[in-house]
């Protein structure tokens, strides 16, 4: 061999190696990671254990939360009152718009970050993301349909009892099955790229403006007993002083009948505010201007009214126009455009 | 010298003694108490209302509550769970909890039986509960199968016992007709004079509320205890009163409360539910 023989064999061993670097990167690309908890959360509550997230078992989910046939007449999926781009709400309606153009009374609040929630709807009453879909899927003003119904259409289509097979091994669709694949497409709706997120794990240097660390500075020291980091909120359900609405919507006190539970409500997420107005159970407020100043001047004694928005003979938490700037800058700070953006999660 | 008194006397006791065995035969002592000595034991729940028995719509002859109101019923049903007996020594049997959940529908009689498997024995005491249980109320999907299933019976409109925004089971669920209902918003809108009795409630998932579960014991001595053998079908028959919701020691109209489902009532209710049960006869 001579020197021309020596440079050619070099070169196609370049070409070789460099075939070799494209491959696995494609299949890194293709390769579904399943259920990852970032690295700024806490551990799920979620129970993995009963219910792995797989490829397969998540595609079916997918398929079922944009699947219309779970309502009574075809025409509305989970997708429907919960919009990506929304952040997966129902952006611009104050409550719920379901079938037959019929009105609930509560927002349509994110699928996000559900691995971490602990209790369920803006009323509790749900404790396990495995029953939770039972509740849209049967009210009245929502899908309208009942479980038995949604279970023998899903039966009767062999696309599903093909992806039921893939998931679960057998064609078989049961209650269970078919609640664990909407699990698994739920927990996968995990909001964790927000510039908050990046400036906490110190990504490529992501640092807060002057504003937002202000801003943040005086969330922690106001809103976070409440609205607890990394989720932004502590999973409770309390009474942030709104004035009692026209239908007397008593939150967490119709179901469990408890004195000390009226007027409670779950405690939201502030993720993805900028995608998810209007905002509180019913929507009362189309701005976060307006969310600011009922935490400023209009937090009403209702009964229950939680001890921090009731200190020193005062009610709400004084916020001055600089103080509403600041905490502004911080709040957008937890838009995620990855979140509504990423096509895994998006109908296909 | 034997006589013929002392020949009499003897055959006499012979005699008792042939009696005495014969009754000790008769008598078909308990087996000795094994666990794994399984044997079946079916509970029918036999559905009555007051003197009478339970139909359907029976608008030519409507049924009256203690407060002299006439109704109809469109339907009854209740969960029955956790079935236990116990010996006259005292020994108890648990029956296995995932064969212990019966939906009993008084639109389909052959649902009218709770048939578990317990060990032989002469039993003297029945104990079930009217209801789910707290701990099968809060446990995962997969183990919500058969009549717990929350896609059996369809919606709650209809036949479902599943309450899905308050992750719990109707346990008794109670429907029917009375003229005595207004049209308007205290009594039933559309104008069908229907009633709704939906009792739930187990007790709450991580904060105690409301617990309407009810443990019911049957005292077998008196209407026959229940002699389970393998080479029998031993039946315990109840009589359940219906009428006893309206007329326990809480009564209550109608007219004052035709639909009772998501409040504190629904306690009222729940108490008149242990005098509904009643031990007509035991078939051994």
């Amino acid at each position: 061999m001579n020197k021309k023989h020596w440079i050619v064999l070099c070169f196609l061993g370049l070409f070789i190696l460099a075939c070799k670097k494209d491959n696995p990167f494609k299949e890194e690309i293709e390769k579904f990671l399943g259920f990852q908890k970032p690295a700024n959360f806490p551990d799920p509550g979620y129970n993995f254990a009963n219910n792995p997230v797989t490829k397969e078992g998540f595609e079916l989910g997918r398929a079922l939360f944009y699947e219309p046939r779970l309502s009574r007449n075809n025409t509305i999926t989970c997708g429907s009152c919960h919009i990506q781009s929304s952040a997966f709400t129902q952006h611009g309606h104050d409550v719920s718009h379901g079938i037959d153009d019929r009105l609930g009374t509560r927002n349509s609040p994110p699928i996000m970050n559900l691995a971490w929630n602990k209790a369920f709807m803006w009323g509790g009453g749900v404790y396990d993301l495995d029953l939770q879909p039972i509740t849209p899927i049967t009210t009245h003003e929502e899908m309208d349909e009942n479980l038995e119904n949604v279970l023998n259409k899903i039966r009767a289509l062999p696309k599903y009892t093909a992806m039921f097979k893939s998931a679960f091994g057998t064609e078989e669709v049961t209650t269970a099955r078919f609640m664990k694949a909407l699990s698994q497409f739920m927990v996968m709706c995990v909001s964790s790229n927000s510039k908050y997120d990046k400036v906490m794990r110190k990504e490529a240097g992501a640092v807060f403006s002057a504003d937002e660390q202000a801003g943040y500075i005086l969330f922690k020291d106001k809103c976070a007993s409440c609205h607890a980091e990394p989720l932004f909120t502590d999973g409770s359900f309390r009474n942030n002083g709104l004035g009692i609405s026209p239908i007397n919507d008593k939150g967490l006190y119709a179901a469990t009948l408890m004195e000390t539970d009226k007027y409670k409500f779950k405690v939201p997420s502030l993720r993805n505010l900028q995608y998810t107005a209007p905002y509180m159970h019913d929507g009362r407020f189309l701005s976060l201007a307006g969310v600011l100043e009922h935490y400023n001047s209009e937090v009403q004694a209702t009964p229950n009214l939680d001890p921090v928005l009731d200190q020193n003979g005062k009610s709400g938490i004084s916020l001055s126009e600089a103080q509403k700037a600041i905490l502004t800058a911080f709040l957008n700070t937890l838009n995620d455009t990855d979140f509504i953006n990423n096509k895994m999660l998006s109908e296909q | 010298m034997i006589t013929k008194e002392k020949i009499w006397k003897t055959v006499l006791l012979f005699s008792l003694i042939l009696i005495i065995t014969a009754c000790s035969k008769k008598e078909d002592p308990a087996p000795e108490f094994q666990e794994t000595n399984l044997a079946p034991l079916s509970v029918e729940f036999d559905n009555i209302v007051g003197e009478r028995t339970l139909t359907f719509n029976n608008t030519g002859s409507p049924y009256k509550n203690a407060a002299g109101e006439a109704f109809t019923i469109s339907r009854v049903q209740y969960f029955i769970s956790n079935i236990k007996v116990t010996t006259e020594a005292g020994k108890t049997y648990t029956v296995n909890q995932d064969s212990s959940y019966f939906l009993i529908r008084g639109d389909d009689k052959a649902t009218r039986f709770a048939k578990v498997k317990v060990p032989e024995g002469d039993y003297t005491s029945l104990t079930f509960t009217l209801g789910v249980d707290s701990l099968r109320s809060t446990m995962p999907i997969d183990k919500r199968t058969g009549v717990l299933d929350p896609a059996a019976g369809g919606g709650h409109e209809d036949g479902g016992m599943y309450w899905g925004w308050n992750n719990g089971y109707i346990f008794f669920k109670f429907e029917g007709n009375s003229a005595v209902i207004s049209d308007d918003v205290n009594g039933d809108p559309t104008g069908k004079k229907q009633f709704k009795y939906h009792i739930g409630f187990f007790g709450g998932y991580n904060a105690p509320t409301l617990n309407n579960i009810k443990v019911i014991s049957v005292d077998l001595r008196t209407a026959g205890i229940a002699k389970v053998r393998k080479d029998r079908q031993i039946n315990i028959h109840l009589f359940v009163d219906i009428m006893k919701v309206f007329n326990g020691k809480n009564t209550f109209k109608i007219a004052e409360k035709p639909n009772v489902m998501f409040d504190d009532f629904t306690a009222k209710i729940a108490a008149n539910f242990p005098e509904m049960f009643r031990h007509d006869h035991t078939e051994n």
